[in-house]
């Protein structure tokens, strides 16, 4: 295999190497794909929620044999102090079509069948091997990579470096650094187990119908942080996840934190007789537009998360990972049939197709969100939540005081807790951020 | 009465590992006195595997790690550790992920 010489060799085995690899495969080149997991996606971790039409776009026919567990009618977005949650809530029929547009699934399981398809495609796919470096020319043109399974080099025309948030290979050979601690969250996540039938009245549900939460607010301490609880067919998949640097800062235990979340009053009876099966640990991207690095160089691309392509504000990473691999992958195959080489002014190509694409477009809209959300957690996190709390109490709680009183003290809180400048600031600064 | 929370040894033994002996991906180097991010560590890394010994310094047990990466992001820049993936196939199998 070592003396052979491959149009592409893709390092990784995750939605955006799956992606390059099977679209590169499916147009004709020679594609070798490196994982280092026992079997693709024995080493990924995800919430998950699968986005069909960014999967679509790559294999139109998936829901014929993808392992999908629930497509989603319902989404909470829950504001949590100590003992409240107020929400908002989207439900509609609407979601129940023939072509769902967002399922929830287990990636160890959904990996293995983007695999299955990628080699059905014509790549060769070689697992339980680490990449350990790039091998360069005296020019600086990548020429290959070398693997723990042999010192011979593995001899490509482009290298597409899908190798995730930690990949190892950029970082060393000096194409990108390593992300700050205020750029990647650490998010651990549990497996609960429990019956389909428990888990569908629960939420509400009939069939294969799903529901997922995702919460911010004291449950993070303060910290940048979100919870999450997503509802498989047999089991619920609870995590929490918040910067690095916040972590760090405050020495929280990760797991202590997931544990709080769990037993959380608005949580806890959503568990309840669960069997947990796995504990996860896993880091996000969230470094958003401004850390994004060079994406692309003399014979190499980077893709998915190993160039921070992830949307915090919407939670969206694995369909930007899967468009950036496809796309990478288009622009390989263009270059390649034009009869061209893997030059940089040739593979700029993949930048430029990128840009037009959501995927950079929304990375942009919110390029000033994690700055601003870092700035200011203490307030977006602690602060906010827990007046939202008392206001909606306030609200509701019927105890003989007068209307205008409650309104009037409601309002109070919010200026002792912010000051009507900082009310004022930190609306104005937020919908910045937004526009 | 709440339920009492589970240990993170408990919760570690759910996951599938296959330990490469004697070859750790994750080595501390020496140090007199740990540097902040490094003591951090003791605290904040999701598999416990950092502690502090009798000496006050910090050790490395990697048969638990999840391979997040979490202490690379903090520690190897400034020399505190050596970072690298497990040999193939070797490490976190996660039956789920």
């Amino acid at each position: 295999m070592t003396k052979q010489k491959f149009d592409a060799v893709v390092v990784g085995a995750g939605m955006s190497g799956n992606a390059a690899a099977y679209t590169m495969a499916s147009r004709g080149l020679k594609v070798l794909q490196l994982e280092r997991g026992e079997y693709p996606g024995s080493k990924n971790v995800q919430g998950a929620i699968l986005y069909a039409n960014m999967l679509e776009t790559i294999i139109p026919d998936f829901r014929d044999d993808a392992p999908l567990e629930r497509h989603l009618i319902e989404q909470r977005f829950w504001l949590m102090d100590d003992t409240s949650h107020t929400g908002v809530h989207y439900r509609s029929d609407d979601f129940n079509e023939p072509t769902p547009n967002r399922y929830t699934i287990i990636r160890a399981q959904f990996d293995r069948w983007f695999s299955r398809r990628v080699r059905e495609a014509g790549a060769t796919v070689l697992c339980e091997t680490t990449a350990t470096e790039l091998v360069l020319d005296g020019r600086g043109k990548v020429i290959g990579v070398r693997t723990d399974r042999s010192g011979d080099i593995i001899h490509a025309e482009v290298v597409v470096l899908a190798e995730g948030v930690n990949g190892l290979l950029g970082t060393r050979a000096g194409f990108r650094k390593v992300p700050k601690p205020e750029a990647v969250a650490l998010a651990v996540k549990e497996m609960h187990f429990l019956p389909e039938e428990i888990i569908a009245e629960r939420f509400g549900l009939t069939g294969d119908q799903g529901c997922v939460i995702e919460a911010a607010g004291t449950i993070s301490r303060g910290m940048v942080g979100l919870g999450f609880l997503y509802t498989n067919k047999e089991s619920v998949s609870l995590g929490i996840g918040c910067l690095v640097s916040d972590f760090a800062a405050t020495m929280e235990r990760p797991y202590t934190l997931l544990d709080s979340f769990k037993d959380h009053p608005s949580i806890r009876p959503l568990l309840a007789g669960s069997e947990i099966k796995e504990y996860a640990a896993h880091l996000i991207p969230e470094g958003g537009y401004r850390a994004i690095p060079q994406l692309f160089g003399n014979g190499w691309v980077v893709v998915g998360d190993a160039g921070q392509l992830n949307n915090a504000v919407h939670r969206e990473g694995s369909n930007l990972a899967m468009t950036s691999g496809r796309i990478a992958g288009e622009a390989i195959s263009i270059i390649k049939s034009q009869g061209r080489s893997m030059a940089p002014e040739n593979l700029s190509l993949y930048k430029a197709m990128l840009d037009k694409s959501f995927v950079v477009k929304d990375l942009k809209k919110y390029k000033d969100m994690p700055a601003l959300l870092h700035m200011n957690s203490r307030n977006y996190f602690m602060t906010y939540p827990q007046l939202l709390s008392k206001a909606a109490q306030n609200f509701v709680r019927v105890d003989g005081t007068p209307k205008t009183e409650k309104e009037k003290a409601t309002t109070a809180a919010f200026v002792k807790a912010r000051s009507r400048w900082g009310l004022f600031s930190d609306a104005v600064r937020f919908a910045l951020a937004w526009r | 009465m709440r339920a009492p929370f589970a240990r993170i040894e408990d919760r570690l033994y759910q996951n599938r590992y296959l330990v490469d002996a004697g070859r750790p991906h994750i080595r501390v180097r020496p140090h007199q006195s740990p540097s902040a991010n490094l003591l951090a560590l003791t605290r904040i890394c999701p598999a416990k595997c950092y502690q502090v010994n009798e000496n006050g310094q910090v050790e490395i047990t990697v048969d638990g790690c999840m391979e997040c990466g979490t202490c690379r992001i903090l520690c190897e820049a400034n020399g505190d550790i050596d970072w690298s993936y497990p040999r193939g196939g070797f490490g976190v199998l996660f039956k789920f992920g």
